[in-house]
């Protein structure tokens, strides 16, 4: 390992091309930090928006008539609106009147932290943008087959969870890719609340050793390593699980 | 090659035409008995609006302090970072008095006089009852901090402090306020300034001022005498120990620099006392 660090120390000292995570001991902890974060922080909210997106769904079908209102007031509140400005409402507005704790410093603290507002703002951002993926998936399903399994008995919940969401999902697939990878870049305006992932980090890295081309090709890089993981999964599982004669 | 003849004849003749009228702006001052100075309208205490609107605070005092001795009326001008350097090389302003740091890029384009008059470094801004006083304390702390400043990552790595960093001062502040971080390291002019807000009473500045880098006064380029003039002064308010005196005034307390300077210039008067 030492090795390889030298070689990038060599390497900034005779082509002036200056790659701190590597060679600086201090900024590779950082960008590794900034990296898992930057997973965690990703895989947390893609989580919780496909969550939000299925129940999300349901309740739009629902025979109540101010469920369906809700629903849609809050698509159209979150679909409607920047992400980085909810981030900022929610963390410096909304984050204001939370109850405080005090914590081991003696100050008054509000209870919910900067990372749990970035997992709640990307997730219901992403989560909007999911109901509508989803309710397409929906409304593409026969209405014959739902009526088939009404005639079997199926409960509402019951007809949703085994028949029409199961064919819904692969109409839907190509869509929730799209949402998911944009979900991923979206990560980056977490930075705006301070949370270290790897945007902040990296700016904090070319703030201090003035190497901002190598910092942005290196983001570039990583992004698409990511963004390209998270596509050969979803494609892998759009695979799986195709059904021989449904939908294509 | 010949271009760089004909520039040099260029910037040989423009000093031969502007000489003459230019560098006597302290005869012309005295001529028409006004000296002009451009300070800050915008950065409590050195140079901030008062409720009557008139142009108070260190630098103002100052400037009026050059005029008595010089007995001229003072005229202040406010500037901003963008245009102060402008309006010297214009006219618009004698001389220059407005928290410019003294940098060798600076020193190309106006007259930057020596000793430097004042000086800003890293401090950090917290809750008295947090009852701070080394850097040290601040181990294992979430500190506030502003992204890209240079004195995160020492207050991360020398002091152990975890910064939050956020994209601007006001962000910063508001979550120190909120109860977010413990302090919110900056410039310690720029705390000092927040300070003297209400909002702000029940903060202080209880650190020893790091990294600080100075502040100089400035004449247009060329203009000797009066740059030989004010560089007096500046001994003069360092001796006389007369920047401690005003910054206690405005309510803040003497950085270690001005602290510094009245030390030192003090011991080279023979039989000046403090």
């Amino acid at each position: 390992m030492q090795d390889i660090y030298e070689w990038f120390r060599t390497l900034n000292e005779t082509t002036g091309i200056n790659l701190t995570i590597v060679h600086d001991a201090y900024d590779r902890r950082r960008m590794i930090e900034g990296f898992l974060n930057t997973i965690y922080l990703s895989a947390i909210c893609l989580l919780f928006s496909i969550i939000i997106g299925v129940v999300g769904a349901w309740l739009q079908g629902s025979r109540l008539t101010w469920t369906r209102r809700l629903v849609n007031g809050y698509i159209q509140l979150f679909r409607n609106t920047p992400p980085l400005v909810q981030m900022y409402f929610f963390f410096f507005a909304l984050g204001a009147l939370m109850p405080r704790v005090e914590n081991e410093w003696g100050i008054m603290e509000p209870i919910l932290s900067n990372w749990h507002w970035a997992v709640i703002s990307l997730s219901f951002f992403a989560g909007a943008f999911n109901v509508e993926i989803f309710r397409s998936g929906i409304e593409a399903v026969p209405r014959a087959t739902v009526e088939a399994a009404e005639a079997l008995g199926y409960t509402r919940l019951k007809a949703y969870r085994h028949v029409v969401l199961p064919l819904a999902l692969r109409v839907c697939l190509p869509a929730l890719n799209n949402n998911l990878v944009n979900l991923v870049k979206t990560t980056t305006l977490a930075y705006a609340i301070a949370v270290p992932e790897m945007l902040y980090v990296a700016n904090q890295i070319w703030s201090d050793s003035l190497n901002v081309p190598e910092m942005m090709t290196f983001l570039l890089f990583a992004y698409v390593l990511l963004v390209g993981a998270l596509v050969r999964v979803m494609n892998g599982w759009e695979r799986a699980m195709r059904l021989p004669g449904f939908g294509t | 090659m010949a271009t760089g003849k004909l520039m040099a004849a260029a910037s040989a003749a423009a000093l031969l035409l502007t000489a003459p009228a230019g560098a006597e702006t302290l005869r012309d001052v005295l001529e028409s008995g006004t000296l002009t100075v451009g300070v800050k309208a915008d950065y409590k205490p050195y140079g901030f609006l008062d409720k009557a609107g008139n142009i108070v605070g260190i630098e103002p005092d100052l400037a009026q302090d050059a005029a008595d001795v010089l007995g001229v009326e003072l005229e202040l001008v406010p500037v901003v970072a963008s245009n102060r350097m402008q309006f010297l090389e214009q006219g618009k302003i004698d001389v220059m008095i407005a928290t410019m740091t003294d940098t060798a890029d600076r020193r190309d384009v106006v007259d930057i006089l020596n000793p430097d008059y004042y000086s800003s470094g890293t401090n950090i801004m917290a809750r008295k009852a947090s009852g701070f006083e080394e850097w040290d304390d601040l181990d294992g702390a979430p500190v506030c901090g502003v992204q890209g400043a240079f004195y995160n990552r020492k207050t991360e790595e020398a002091f152990g402090a975890e910064i939050v960093g956020f994209t601007g001062t006001s962000e910063a502040l508001n979550a120190l306020a909120q109860g977010r971080c413990v302090a919110f390291v900056y410039d310690d002019s720029f705390l000092n300034s927040r300070l003297q807000e209400e909002q702000w009473a029940d903060y202080e500045m209880p650190l020893e001022t790091i990294d600080d880098a100075p502040w100089g006064m400035a004449v247009k380029t060329g203009e000797d005498a009066m740059g030989a003039f004010m560089s007096g002064m500046i001994v003069h308010w360092h001796t006389t120990g007369r920047i401690t005196e005003l910054e206690r005034d405005y309510g803040i307390e003497p950085v270690p620099f001005t602290r510094r300077m009245h030390e030192r210039f003090r011991a080279f008067v023979p039989g000046e006392k403090g």
